[in-house]
């Protein structure tokens, strides 16, 4: 199985970067691009084929490594 | 009096630790690999120093904060000793739970690194006694991701209890309310951006890191 982590700050948390590429996309000329936020996204292999089992382990690992839930918040799908 | 400074791969402030809690305090200070799992015995101080560590990887701080030494940095703390995390330091405490909140990119986005001027805002913990009743001082960030965040509540609980211990009179980075240091509820743990360990001597444009340092110790 392949698992899909999203990483993303918070809404209300305030993303810089996210910022930064919204401005750079305006001067560009798409004036229209609001709300850009930046993100991280993990993948790997895990073994077995129970989907559902498998995602109370990958949000485990979200809440013990791949996010830090006082600012970001995490999806995960398996596939 | 006994320190100890933790190394993990990517930290460059460690050597400046030992030297600034060396030469303000005349305590010996032990450097202590990241995959060490016990402390030497004894210890006054611990002091997690500022860097890079692992590279940033992931985010600031959360790989180191679950080095093999970090468990026994806990349960020292746990036991009480004196634990200081200055920068990269501070953002391995948050990782860790040792401390509330997190550590954010600049609101500038930009690199800081300049002497700032900070007020005492708790002189009465272990780690600000000895600025007696001084209200400010001046020390050196040197930050890219410095920028304090806890949602409300947990900054009104910091605030009402006297865990903001430092405040920049001029907010280089966006940190919530100001702040630059904070110290956990059993007043032992204290995790800062500002460099004490770039401020040790007149030489270096201000001395008043040393007097953290002073005040850590003599309270062991």
């Amino acid at each position: 199985m392949k698992a899909t982590v999203h990483v993303f700050l918070k809404p209300g948390v305030l993303d810089v970067q996210g910022k930064a590429v919204e401005n750079a996309l305006h001067g560009l000329g798409w004036a229209g691009v609001k709300d850009a936020r930046v993100g991280r996204v993990i993948t790997f292999d895990l073994p077995g084929d129970d989907k559902a089992a498998a995602e109370v382990e990958v949000k485990a690992m979200c809440d013990k490594l791949l996010a830090n839930t006082v600012i970001e918040s995490y999806r995960v799908e398996i596939a | 009096m006994k320190a100890a400074v933790i190394v993990f791969p990517g930290s460059n402030c460690d050597r400046d630790c030992k030297v600034a809690i060396e030469r303000s305090t005349g305590a010996t200070v032990d450097m202590v690999w990241h995959g060490d799992t016990d402390l030497p015995d004894g210890l006054d101080l611990i002091v997690l120093p500022g860097g890079f560590s692992y590279g940033d990887y992931l985010r600031c701080g959360a790989m180191a904060a679950l080095s093999p030494v970090m468990q026994a940095v806990k349960a020292a703390a746990e036991r009480g000793v004196a634990t200081v995390g200055i920068c990269n330091g501070f953002q391995v405490l948050c990782e860790a739970g040792m401390l509330p909140g997190a550590l954010l990119r600049n609101e500038g986005l930009k690199y800081v690194c300049k002497p700032v001027a900070l007020e005492v805002t708790n002189a009465q913990t272990r780690f600000t006694a000895a600025y007696q009743g001084r209200r400010e001082v001046t020390m050196t960030v040197g930050n890219g991701e410095g920028n304090f965040f806890a949602d409300e509540a947990t900054l009104d609980r910091l605030e009402g209890q006297g865990q903001v211990v430092f405040r920049y009179l001029d907010n280089p980075n966006g940190s919530a309310r100001a702040i630059a240091g904070i110290i956990n509820e059993a007043g032992n743990v204290l995790g800062m951006m500002p460099h004490p360990d770039r401020a040790f001597e007149t030489d270096l444009g201000s001395a008043d890191g040393a007097l953290l340092f002073q005040s850590a110790l003599a309270s062991a």
